[in-house]
């Protein structure tokens, strides 16, 4: 294809990629206008000026700081924990190939893949039993397994390439496991385990399903759990709304901006496994 | 490092304790409660395959799995076909003669959505489509309940997710796209072949097994769905949007039918293996 024919293909496709940003622009454009300007120029106007009433009410309505913070510590928690597991077990399993490893990494595979809804109530039931419920080290341990075992799995093969003569020498000098494990292997493996650990912040912050089962307080609960829960509710107008959906969004973009390089080199990771 | 490797063992002990306590007990307290009468407090009364029979005869529940379907083709296949276009499109035609940063920008805003919570996501489009305030009906003039018809609800909610998941196969088709050897294409251009002749014989069989990498795990995420319908349906209006995940979270945590909403999940979790199970054996079998 020539002359008009190739622009025409690059006019759809930017089309289709205005299409795919429309909402986040639209969220953007009408969480700063007032409820009398969005009622009488409608959502498509450029805003008259910056009206931040909107986002400071919502913002102290729903204690945003709050459900930040918790956020932020369950996420970061999670993703240390997890990446920590995740080098032990690939530790055991990748580089010394212990007995039925292959068993266990199944295993493993196998609770990434079971829907959470088979796990929910009997961890709500357990979590209340052990006196953990509607805390953040609820969902912290919960996720940290959960995100340790696709850990577990994609670092056991990456481990499983380890060059062998690096741990023999190790060895011979009297290194002992640990020391090799913390010295040798861990800052070898260090551009695969800040994968992981975006990774594993950005999949729990975004986690819902168990955080609304196990967080029910306004002290406890995460971003996507209190906006999701409050959307549709009654006393939201327009402009709260959008608000609501630009103060979710915000912080999700910002990840994604401050990640993005590793993000992409990840995201193909996770593809050849 | 020639020594015995039983040492090793030491290391899985945390996680193995861990995982026994998080997912092996709380799934076979799950299956257990499934046998089950159990409103979640007092004794659980045991009655067998009760539960199961009764699902069978449930229309809520097969109704529950065809929207599953509804939404395997809104999250699996429509973005992996639409996917394979715009993945073949920006690397072979785009990249090369509008230069390779277009490509990559055109490919950062059509992967956008994927980086928000899914329950985030749907805060925004419960927005935009809002029959009285949403910005679709002001834009568009129409003036459709998109969440509240029953006739519309379904289809409304697979249209959020084909816009959530398409980025997702185009991110990993075109890094699937860089390890093709460039001299297949090379060859089939200077026979004249035409660029769909080259997308069907040369693109889709080198990145056939990031295909099936982006339909299993669209397709298990498919199932699981539960985000999107808590927050812009709850599975209604009536049943319309229902699905299992939902329907099992309904009958713990509203109903108060523990026994019944642990046969769902259950269930559910049983196709997801055999779905998985069946995936990797299709791929094994691919030369």
């Amino acid at each position: 294809m020539r002359g008009p024919g190739r622009w025409a293909v690059l006019f759809a496709l930017v089309v289709l990629a205005v299409v795919m940003i429309f909402p986040f622009a639209i969220v953007a454009i009408n969480a700063v206008k007032s409820p009398a300007e969005y009622s009488s120029q409608g959502p498509l106007s450029l805003p008259d000026g910056l009206y931040l009433r909107g986002i400071v009410d919502f913002w102290h309505r729903v204690e945003f700081g709050t459900k930040l913070w918790n956020s932020f510590v369950i996420s970061a928690s999670v993703s240390v924990l997890a990446v920590v597991l995740s080098v032990l077990n690939a530790y055991a399993l990748g580089i010394g190939r212990v007995k039925g490893r292959l068993s266990i990494l199944v295993l493993f595979l196998v609770a990434n893949t079971l829907p959470q809804e088979s796990l929910a109530y009997p961890l709500y039931y357990l979590a209340k039993a052990v006196g953990l419920y509607d805390t953040r080290l609820s969902v912290i341990v919960v996720m940290t397994v959960i995100q340790a075992a696709f850990g577990t799995y994609l670092l056991s093969a990456v481990l499983g390439q380890f060059p062998k003569e690096i741990l023999e020498a190790a060895a011979i000098d009297g290194a002992g496991r640990l020391r090799s494990l913390v010295r040798i292997v861990v800052p070898i493996s260090r551009p695969t385990l800040s994968v992981l650990l975006i990774f594993f912040f950005i999949w729990t912050w975004n986690e819902f399903f168990l955080p609304l089962i196990l967080l029910i307080s306004n002290d406890t609960q995460t971003v996507p759990v209190a906006l999701g829960v409050l959307q549709g509710e009654r006393y939201m107008d327009a402009t709260m709304s959008s608000a609501s959906a630009l103060l979710g969004v915000v912080p999700a973009i910002a990840f994604f901006l401050i990640f993005q390089r590793t993000l992409t080199r990840g995201v193909t990771v996770g593809a050849i496994k | 490092m020639r020594g015995p490797t039983r040492g090793y063992w030491l290391y899985l002990v945390p996680s193995l304790l861990l995982f026994l306590a998080v997912i092996v007990v709380p799934f076979l307290m799950n299956v257990g409660a499934s046998f089950t009468r159990w409103s979640g407090v007092g004794t659980p009364r045991w009655i067998g395959f009760d539960n199961y029979t009764r699902l069978l005869g449930d229309e809520r529940f097969w109704e529950s799995f065809q929207h599953n379907v509804g939404l395997i083709v809104a999250m699996a296949v429509v973005p992996t076909a639409i996917g394979l276009v715009l993945a073949a499109a920006l690397f072979d035609y785009i990249g090369r003669r509008f230069g390779t940063r277009t490509a990559s920008a055109l490919r950062a805003m059509y992967y956008l959505p994927q980086v928000l919570p899914v329950a985030i996501a749907g805060v925004v489009w419960g927005w935009m489509l809002h029959p009285s305030y949403g910005a679709v009906n002001q834009i568009s003039g129409l003036e459709l309940d998109w969440l509240g018809d029953p006739d519309l609800a379904l289809a409304t909610v697979m249209a959020v997710m084909v816009w959530f998941q398409l980025g997702y196969p185009v991110v990993i088709f075109m890094a699937g796209l860089q390890r093709v050897d460039p001299s297949y294409y090379e060859a089939a251009e200077i026979d004249g072949a035409s660029w769909w002749r080259k997308f069907w014989h040369i693109t889709v069989p080198q990145i056939r097994p990031e295909i099936f990498v982006v339909l299993l795990t669209c397709t298990i995420a498919a199932l699981k769905v539960f985000g999107p319908i808590f927050v812009l349906t709850r599975g209604g209006p009536g049943n319309a949007t229902m699905v299992p995940s939902y329907f099992s979270y309904l009958n713990f945590f509203q109903k108060s039918n523990v026994g019944y909403g642990s046969a769902i999940a259950t269930v559910l979790a049983l196709i997801i293996v055999v779905v998985t199970f069946l995936f990797l054996r299709v791929q094994e079998r691919e030369p």
